[in-house]
């Protein structure tokens, strides 16, 4: 594609569409209709195009696949691009997302809309760029410019208290990636190139790894969120529009995760090693803690968002395990997270619309006149939960498998997380869809219309299809994470995973 | 065909479920139906093809579930007596209690959505019963949660059933902790999570020593007692038995179907299943055997001064479910099965019997409220009465050869714990009795207490004053609050499932106790269940003294008659007696102050812990540490934004762009020159 390869394409392509919305000019309700359109298009499109590179990828080859390089900015520096079994998945996700996003967004957006639809493509082609990257700045750079379109959009499209929460989603953010920054540049000195692919392959002195390790940590941490960098995630969520909610925790926040499997996990073994316990120990907290926290909670924004502090748990627990099914479960629960935690957000957005509040106790009694409504979250909710048949399940076993074989006391503690996510899910459930309709301000909310059924719909049939068959992603990312895994064991001097002491 | 017993009630949930409100009620009740008549028909077929004849086991492997590295588990129906006893219970009380629904439900504007529960039900109960491995037993074990939590409040607008369905699943998830931690240790230990490698493993790691958790234990009994704690959670066991009395909120029939017959024997059918591991974890089957008869014992005394019809009986199923865990615990699992088979027939009677009061009563279901029916529903009255000669154990009848075996067992066997176990167990028997034959006589002999009662009153009582509100127990019926109640007796197709499960309850013993625990229990069993080498409990019970062997009917009789005398003759004597013992009374009647208890120690700390972590945790230390004394600049800061607002978000998103291209360009010229 004009001398680019394909990831190229799909990276620019919500650009071009963002640079046709700007054209478009006026304030009349046709022009924002195209607006809307062309940015629904573009997406569609892009996932289309997500879709055939999907086909043309090996899933039985560990290598990079689909790679393009170009010379950038001089020595050293280069425009790399390629995707791996563990990347794959999530430049899927983040295509497959993005239609749901400006479908959530057609009513809901009354003002700037052409500025949000440009701030989304804009989006859009930075994720992207984050799990194609195969250079070490390029990344860095898709990484941390991420934060402003995200930044605007809640800042600008957010609720009462959007300044408040931009601000600190960006502060938080952007502090911890500038100590990734300067272990950037460390790592230049070292290998002299910023080539993913050949850092891949640089051995890192011990010392320099725990220093390298932390610095990379600071900023994936804060994105993932790990307890306790993550109070920044509920304000963000509930002062975000609900397609900001959906792609921070549909796709932002597994960037953090993306980040471990990427860099920390393969480039800095020991220190990976070395700071197991401490990741494991964070992520126990943060699955008990905020699964108590969510219980609590009175807005439901605010509770889905604990919510996935507590699967993010999960998956910075099972990545730290460093066994096939730890890897495997995390990068599914990423995927799965990704999808469930989303639905959820646009479910709370249909009744936001409709009422303009989130307030748990504004609600009640919605499944006597909406029981499409009720089942798409009864779907989601069960989802979140982890119940068998649901994807979420698949990512949760998997990684407590994985951990407990790896760490009995961490699998333990991280299983009450089971009880803790039943309880604070179907106690949101029961106090908004259950009970009396009773309240007046409630009784002439309809039911979804063809729009939010086309959100909802597919991947309600998407979180089931693939808690019964697993195979599509799993496989994926099979022969990327033996890879991985081989690799740290050799690098460690490890014959076999650590298991249970038996006599 | 074995595919087709296990996914036509699938169809049948996704016909009713999607298509329930086009359809309309009726066709989603008869297509539901009809389709788990075919599937029990099937069952019946299995049943007599691999139980009583040779057609050998089998394991039909439907397709890969999920896979990564070592770890392999596929969706595939395991085959053999076991299962096959199972699918005959499930699809057979599921097919009877579907076609009683058609009658007792027939005024719920809900059905369609009724129906495809309960087909969903079946689905999860008959994919928990076919596995073949453990992870999609916990599938099922799982399905089978959802179906109950969504069964259990099916009357969505009462806060009590919503209360009862999210109790449920979260006790339920107590215990399935306990399961997932035996799954992932048993896949630990063995490499697999399939039953059969699981199996093969597990006498070479008899007597091992394992380091885990800062202790030296031993694997196997380990991996049974985190087994045994997903059990308890489904079964309803002691300490994990607080859910069942109130899922009682849910439909009768359910009742029936989830919290009588199959659901709460999945855990009897789990420890059976997994018995070749079982055998090798003495300690734990001595633990079994202990909670299983202090659950028959404990569930047996509360059940003596409930006065809510269906609370009777749920703490009977309760109760009688000990039983199941202490013959398991002793190691006599074919007779912890044939207890669960009839007892699935007897209790599925007493259950729907006890709707077709409730039906007859306008959904009244205080026993203190009922009275002299028994001429106004002699029908009714006759099935119930053989439910509890069955339950009772009246000889001849089902409970008479499944319940005296298990107390044979627990006085044959040498396991520590046994002795206990066949002390509270006999207790338990005449506590039985007692119990059952005082809900007969509240029910259906002496004053008609209904009569000179105001409907309304008690209508009221129960929370039907909600103007919407779909009835106590079921639907609303048009003399409601109208006049005098008229107890009616229950349509056709309600008392045909009685009649059958009547049948089952009077003859189920005598057909079929020769195969399940007779002398043709080889031929039937197979290598369904493991006895070990050591493991001489069939034998020994053949060997117990004479008194033993009657001990059961002696204790029913007694039962029955202390019974007659409170509740017949001496109709003041059971008022004095709570007088006088106030405290005893007060003690049985909130249920030994268990749900009490948990609420102080485990719900309001939970809620106070979540608020502590979420406004000081959080709130104070986190941000007020970290973020907040930037954060408080930012606001200042972003005060000053605001004001420099231009309208146009593209120019500062363009400036910040700016800004970080220059901010790296700056680093990457820096690089260069470095």
């Amino acid at each position: 594609m004009f001398g680019f390869g394909l990831l190229s394409g799909l990276i620019f392509l919500p650009l071009v569409g963002a640079a046709f919305i700007l054209l478009l000019r006026g304030e009349s309700e046709a022009t924002l209709s195209n607006v809307r359109w062309a940015a629904l298009l573009t997406t569609v499109v892009t996932f289309l195009l997500s879709l055939y590179a999907w086909s043309l990828f090996d899933t039985n080859s560990s290598a990079f696949q689909l790679v393009e390089e170009k010379s950038w900015l001089g020595s050293g520096l280069i425009y790399k691009l390629g995707v791996d079994g563990m990347s794959m998945p999530f430049v899927l996700l983040t295509t497959f997302l993005m239609p749901f996003c400006i479908l959530a967004s057609w009513e809901s957006i009354t003002f700037r809309v052409k500025e949000y639809m440009i701030a989304f493509l804009v989006l859009e082609t930075l994720m992207i760029g984050v799990f194609c990257a195969l250079d070490l700045v390029l990344f860095y750079l898709f990484f941390e410019g991420g934060l402003i379109p995200m930044f605007l959009i809640i800042g600008i499209w957010g609720g009462k208290r959007r300044i408040y929460a931009s601000f600190k989603f960006f502060l938080y953010t952007l502090l911890g990636s500038l100590l990734m920054l300067l272990a950037i540049m460390a790592m230049y000195g070292v290998a002299g190139t910023t080539d993913i692919t050949v850092l891949l392959k640089t051995t890192f002195p011990s010392s320099m790894q725990k220093w390298l390790w932390l610095a990379f940590f600071a900023s994936f941490a804060v994105k993932m969120p790990m307890w306790p960098v993550h109070t920044w995630l509920p304000d963000a969520h509930v002062e975000a529009p609900t397609a900001g909610s959906v792609i921070l925790a549909g796709i932002l926040l597994k960037m953090g995760g993306y980040g471990f499997i990427r860099f920390s996990l393969p480039m800095f073994p020991e220190a990976s090693q070395y700071f197991a316990p401490f990741v494991w120990t964070l992520s126990v907290i943060a699955i008990v803690y905020t699964s108590l926290v969510a219980l609590v909670q009175e807005d439901m924004k605010k509770l889905i968002a604990y919510s996935s502090v507590a699967h993010m748990g999960f998956v910075t627990m099972g990545l730290f395990a460093m066994n096939q099914q730890g890897v495997q479960g995390a990068i599914y629960q990423m995927i799965s997270h990704g999808l469930v935690s989303g639905a959820l957000f646009l479910c709370v957005g249909v009744v936001y619309d409709r009422l303009h509040t989130r307030e748990i106790a504004a609600y009640g009694g919605l499944v006597r006149n909406m029981p499409l409504y009720a089942v798409a979250f009864m779907i989601f909710t069960m989802a979140n939960v982890g119940l068998p048949g649901t994807s979420g399940f698949v990512g949760e076993f998997l990684t407590l498998i994985g951990t407990f074989f790896a760490n009995a006391w961490v699998g333990l503690i991280a299983t009450t997380g089971v009880i803790l996510s039943a309880a604070y899910a179907l106690y949101l459930y029961r106090r908004v869809i259950f009970g009396v309709l009773d309240k007046p301000s409630l009784m002439k909310m309809q039911d979804l219309n063809a729009r939010e059924i086309a959100c909802l719909a597919p991947l309600a049939l998407l979180v089931i299809y693939y808690g019964v068959q697993p195979g599509p992603i799993l496989s994926a990312c099979a022969a990327s994470v033996d890879l991985l895994i081989k690799n740290y064991q050799t690098a460690l001097g490890l014959t076999k995973a650590a298991t249970l002491a038996l006599h | 065909m074995y595919t087709a017993i296990v996914f036509l009630p699938l169809v049948g949930f996704l016909i009713a479920g999607i298509f329930g409100r086009q359809l309309g009620p009726r066709p989603s009740e008869l297509v539901t139906t009809i389709l788990l008549v075919v599937a029990a028909i099937l069952s019946w077929i299995a049943f007599i093809n691999v139980g009583l004849g040779n057609a050998g086991s089998s394991v039909p492997v439907l397709g890969n579930w999920i896979t990564s590295g070592g770890l392999k588990i596929d969706w595939a129906l395991r085959i053999d007596t076991l299962t096959v006893v199972m699918l005959v219970v499930v699809n057979t009380v599921s097919a009877l209690v579907h076609l009683y629904s058609m009658g007792y439900m027939h005024e719920d504007p809900h059905r369609p959505r009724f129906f495809a529960y309960l087909s969903l039900f079946t689905f999860a109960m008959l994919m928990l019963v076919t596995s073949n491995n453990l992870v999609q037993m916990f599938f099922g074990w799982e399905g089978v949660g959802l179906a109950s939590y969504l069964l259990i409040g099916f009357w969505y607008e009462r806060p009590s059933a919503n209360a009862a369905a999210i109790k449920a699943f979260v006790v339920n998830r107590v215990g399935d902790f306990g399961f997932s931690l035996g799954i992932f240790l048993l896949f630990a230990l063995t490499g697999s999570v399939a039953l059969d490698q699981v199996f093969a493993a597990a006498p070479g790691l008899a007597g091992k020593t394992l380091h885990i958790f800062g202790l030296n234990v031993d694997p196997m009994t380990l991996v049974c007692l985190l087994l045994f704690v997903g059990a308890c959670g489904k079964s309803a066991q002691f300490l994990l038995h607080t859910w069942l009395p109130d899922a009682m909120e849910g439909p009768t029939p359910v009742s029936a179907l989830i919290h009588a017959a199959t659901m709460v024997t999945a855990g009897v059918f789990m420890i059976a299943r997994m018995s070749p591991l079982f055998e090798y974890a003495p300690v734990a089957l001595s633990v079994v055997t202990v909670i299983g008869a202090t659950t028959a014992f404990f569930a047996a005394t509360v059940g003596l001064v409930q006065n809510d019809i269906k609370r009777v009986i749920a703490y009977s199923t309760c109760s009688q479910l000990g039983y199941m865990f202490v013959a398991l615990g002793v190691g006599a699992y074919n007779l912890a099965i044939f207890h669960l088979f009839t007892h699935a027939f007897f209790k599925a009677l007493l259950f729907l019997g006890a709707g077709s009061v409730i039906h007859a009563m306008h959904h009244e279901q205080d026993m203190r409220k009922m009275g002299g029916l028994a001429k106004h529903i002699p029908v009714t009255f006759w099935m119930m009465t053989i439910g509890t000669f069955a339950l009772t154990g009246l000889p001849l009848t089902a409970g008479f050869f499944s319940k005296d075996a298990i107390i044979e067992a627990a006085f044959a066997s040498q396991r520590p714990g046994a002795l206990y176990a066949f002390l509270l167990v006999v207790i338990a028997a005449g506590l039985t009795s007692f119990y059952s034959w005082r809900l007969v006589f509240l029910t259906f002999f002496g004053k008609e207490r209904w009569a000179a009662d105001a409907h309304d009153d008690h209508a009221h009582d129960h929370g039907h004053a909600a103007p919407a509100a779909h009835g106590h127990d079921d639907h609303a019926h048009d003399d409601h609050g109208h006049g005098p109640l008229q107890p009616h007796e229950s349509p056709q197709i309600m008392l045909i499932p009685l009649y059958v499960l009547a049948a089952g309850a009077l003859f189920a013993g005598l057909l079929f106790r020769d195969a399940f625990i007779g002398e043709g229990l080889e031929g039937f069993w197979k290598k369904a269940l493991f006895f070990g080498p050591d493991n001489h409990i069939l034998h020994d019970m053949h060997n117990v003294p004479e008194f033993v062997a009657h001990v059961a009917t002696y204790m029913m009789l007694g039962g029955f008659i202390v019974a007659t005398l409170m509740y017949v003759f001496y109709t003041d004597a059971p008022r004095k007696l709570a007088e006088r013992h106030g405290m005893l009374y007060r003690f049985l009647l909130n249920k030994w102050y268990f749900d009490e208890l948990y609420d102080r120690i485990f719900v309001r700390p939970a809620f106070w812990l979540g608020r502590l972590f979420w406004k000081e945790g959080d709130g104070r230390i986190i941000d007020g540490l970290g973020p907040d004394g930037i954060s408080a600049r930012v606001i200042d800061v972003a005060g000053r934004v605001v004001k420099l607002q231009t309208g146009y978000v593209y120019h500062y998103a363009f400036a910040m762009l700016i800004g970080v291209a220059a901010f790296i360009t700056w680093y990457l010229l820096g690089g260069v020159h470095n």
